[in-house]
């Protein structure tokens, strides 16, 4: 039952990352998503400290509003003072990464997070957190609908933005023409990123959410020209290496979470060299087929 | 109080090395990240950083002990890895190169991971203070430690120095470098190897969490006090060394604190006071500028106006109440009454009760851009053959930039005419 629970979270977590990475890598936004997914953590220890608790809806709102609030930073930094966007997006997030660890190593007596689980996260103490009603009801793992509830906001969010982001990720300047807020959606998709980089941290930590954003997505692109069919290939991945991570993780005795990323990264290595169209060595054994027809 | 002056008396010797080895670490590393910054490559540090937790952990297990040569040609080997892997996929797929910087960032990183948890799970008492190297340890430093760390940053410094120019040339135009001669790849690939090894030192102090900033924020910071790529050099690294003594000053006194978190807070803190005040280019003297502009404008279109109504009128210098000139040309009310203010103070135009009016001065001034407008005007319809109604909106915006030689030069090739294409008169002084 442990090991279901487990994979479920991870499931759920890896579809509503991956479905908002296949965006942002098509937005050309990738390392923004890493900057947010960095740049969140003094919202969530300060979250912490003050609600002295760590199941809030108002600590993934709070912290969201931060990750927001960073990408407006990026963008100040880079209008205002002239800064390339690389650099502004790499001073931003670190620091406000540093103060995160700071507040960490100051508060450590008072809260229930440490420099490991910020990195790696939690994931195998999900069974252990439960979820108990007033009348001492036990629901399972609250991690558990976390998880589902932001995959359901995702989804939500998706289903009726689909049009809008779609445009304005391939054609900003006609969906500015046709009255689509270019600015707007890119705000709420850097809400909906930072709100599940948020709600994901606990369970597998600040870095290794940004594994999740991107390397589904990745490997989905380098199969598929189509978006939509991009989105359901992205789903599967993540539901592959949320199984196939955890199986690995208790093989070799390793963090889930980092188990999750590793297999992950080897699907990705798998399909850019294999991939049936664009996979380096099926181009290569094509060129070479060409070359010397067998008659 | 106590600790700050037994620290900064540098007689404990262990105070010595760590102070010494974070100086050297910081500053080695923010020189490479100038040229990264120039590069505009500054986020692929922060991929080598993540990517040298692999190597660190695989020369652990296979050295079963922390040798820091061991560690650092592990660190080098993936960090190096994780660059051309980044290449590879950029240059052979669709995928653009931030998706694989992120990509190659998380994965190494989750790697480096996996096999870190492994380790400590299998309860080998050597790898105790491995985890160090994730967010850095200045107050780990020992005598041996400094020697290979600080070697490494001596040749790294050396290197910067001796292909000053190349570096210099490759970071600005590659096309340029390659027409003189410079055998680009060969430099790429030394910036490529300055990059992995400054990541490799800089660890110990900083670790692989945050040692991006090392490289990224002291040449941002230091870009906005000069133009000139050596004073820059010189300025990030000054500003890295200072973020190094502060690290392990705060790691001396908390050793409970990790380094890197404080070392980074601090060159942020220079970096974000320097992104404001630095003179040119910092945003309050920007934004100082570009006010300082609009009021000329203002103040210039207002004597403009003022010029306008007296050439309507044609009576001698008459004063105007705010409604006659607001009746001339719409101004908002609270800039107007500025701008006069500001035009008062200047001698342009004086006021008598409620009525404003020229000066001499300002009264040749507003003559000069009623002319400056109009040169202009016939300049764009006479030699650009614009149509004569479309010719007023840029006149508006040139006038206020036109230098006096710019003027003579004007009146030369138009010969002096007499009315511009709106049959105005035009005003000679």
């Amino acid at each position: 039952m442990e090991a279901v629970y487990i994979i479920l979270t991870a499931s759920m977590f890896s579809i509503s990352c991956g479905l908002l990475g296949s965006f942002l890598i098509l937005r050309k936004m990738a390392m923004l998503g890493d900057a947010i997914s960095h740049a969140v953590l003094p919202g969530i220890v300060i979250a912490f400290l003050l609600t002295g608790s760590r199941d809030s809806m108002e600590m993934i709102a709070g912290a969201a509003l931060l990750g927001i609030f960073t990408t407006f930073i990026i963008e100040f930094f880079h209008k205002r003072a002239r800064l390339q966007t690389d650099a502004a997006i790499g001073v931003t997030f670190t620091w406000m990464f540093a103060l995160g660890v700071i507040l960490i190593s100051v508060f450590a007596g008072q809260i229930d997070i440490d420099q490991d689980c910020v990195l790696y996260g939690e994931i195998a103490y999900v069974p252990l957190d439960l979820w108990i009603t007033d009348g001492g009801q036990v629901l399972g793992p609250r991690a558990l609908y976390v998880s589902a509830a932001v995959l359901i906001i995702n989804v939500v969010f998706l289903l009726i933005g689909y049009k809008h982001l779609y445009l304005t990720t391939f054609d900003a300047s006609f969906a500015a023409t046709i009255g689509v807020s270019v600015s707007l959606w890119n705000y709420l998709l850097m809400g909906a990123v930072s709100m599940t980089t948020v709600a994901a941290f606990e369970s597998v930590g600040a870095i290794l959410v940004v594994a999740l954003l991107v390397a589904p997505a990745a490997t989905a692109y380098l199969l598929t020209e189509q978006m939509k069919r991009m989105l359901l290939y992205t789903v599967v991945i993540s539901i592959i290496i949320s199984i196939a991570g955890y199986y690995l993780a208790v093989a070799i005795d390793g963090s889930i979470a980092g188990a999750m990323v590793a297999v992950a990264g080897l699907l990705f290595a798998l399909v850019l060299l294999f991939a049936p169209k664009q996979g380096y060595l099926t181009k290569l054994w094509k060129r070479r087929n060409l070359a010397e027809p067998t008659a | 109080m106590e600790s700050l002056l037994e620290f900064f008396s540098f007689t404990n010797p262990s105070v010595v090395y760590v102070a010494l080895g974070s100086v050297l670490l910081t500053s080695s590393s923010a020189v490479v990240g100038t040229f990264t910054f120039l590069k505009k490559k500054a986020l692929v540090g922060d991929a080598v950083a993540h990517s040298v937790l692999p190597g660190i952990c695989l020369a652990f297990i296979l050295a079963g002990n922390k040798n820091p040569l061991a560690l650092i040609i592990g660190a080098f080997a993936t960090g190096w890895l994780s660059l051309v892997i980044i290449d590879f996929i950029t240059e052979h797929t669709k995928l653009k190169e931030d998706t694989a910087i992120a990509l190659i960032l998380s994965v190494f990183f989750g790697i480096g991971i996996l096999m870190l948890t492994n380790i400590q799970h299998t309860g080998n008492a050597a790898q105790t203070g491995l985890e160090n190297f994730l967010f850095g340890k200045a107050a780990a430093l020992v005598e041996q430690d400094l020697i290979v760390f600080g070697s490494v940053s001596a040749v790294l410094i050396l290197l910067v120095a001796l292909f000053f120019k190349e570096l210099k040339l490759i970071a600005f135009d590659q096309d340029y470098a390659k027409a003189i001669g410079v055998p680009v790849f060969a430099v790429n690939l030394l910036l490529t190897s300055l990059t992995v090894m400054a990541v490799v030192t800089g660890i110990q102090a900083v670790g692989v969490v945050l040692m991006a900033a090392m490289l990224i924020t002291p040449a941002a910071a230091a870009r906005f006090w000069t133009n000139r790529v050596f004073s820059m050099t010189l300025i990030a690294a000054a500003m890295g060394a200072f973020s190094g003594l502060s690290g392990a000053y705060v790691s001396y006194v908390a050793p409970a604190m990790p380094t890197g978190p404080w070392i980074v807070l601090i060159i942020s803190a220079i970096a974000l006071v320097s992104f404001f005040i630095a003179p040119k280019r910092g945003i309050l003297s920007r934004s100082l500028q570009q006010r300082n502009l609009q009021h000329t404008i203002m103040d210039e279109n207002l004597l403009k106006e003022l010029y306008h109504i007296r050439e309507k009128e044609d009576v001698e210098n008459k004063g105007r109440t705010l409604e006659e000139i607001v009746k001339e040309r719409y101004f908002p009310k609270g800039k107007l009454q500025s701008s006069l203010s500001r035009l008062r103070r200047q001698g342009y135009v004086e006021k008598e009760g409620k009525y404003w009016k020229f000066t001499r001065s300002g009264y040749d001034k507003g003559k000069r851009m009623v002319k400056l407008h109009r040169l202009w005007e016939i300049y764009l319809s006479e030699y650009l053959r614009i149509a004569p109604d479309h010719v007023h909106e840029d006149a508006e915006t040139i006038e206020h930039v036109i230098t006096p030689e710019l003027e003579a030069e004007l009146e030369k090739i138009l010969k002096y005419p007499e009315r511009d294409p709106h049959q105005k008169e035009i005003p000679y002084s």
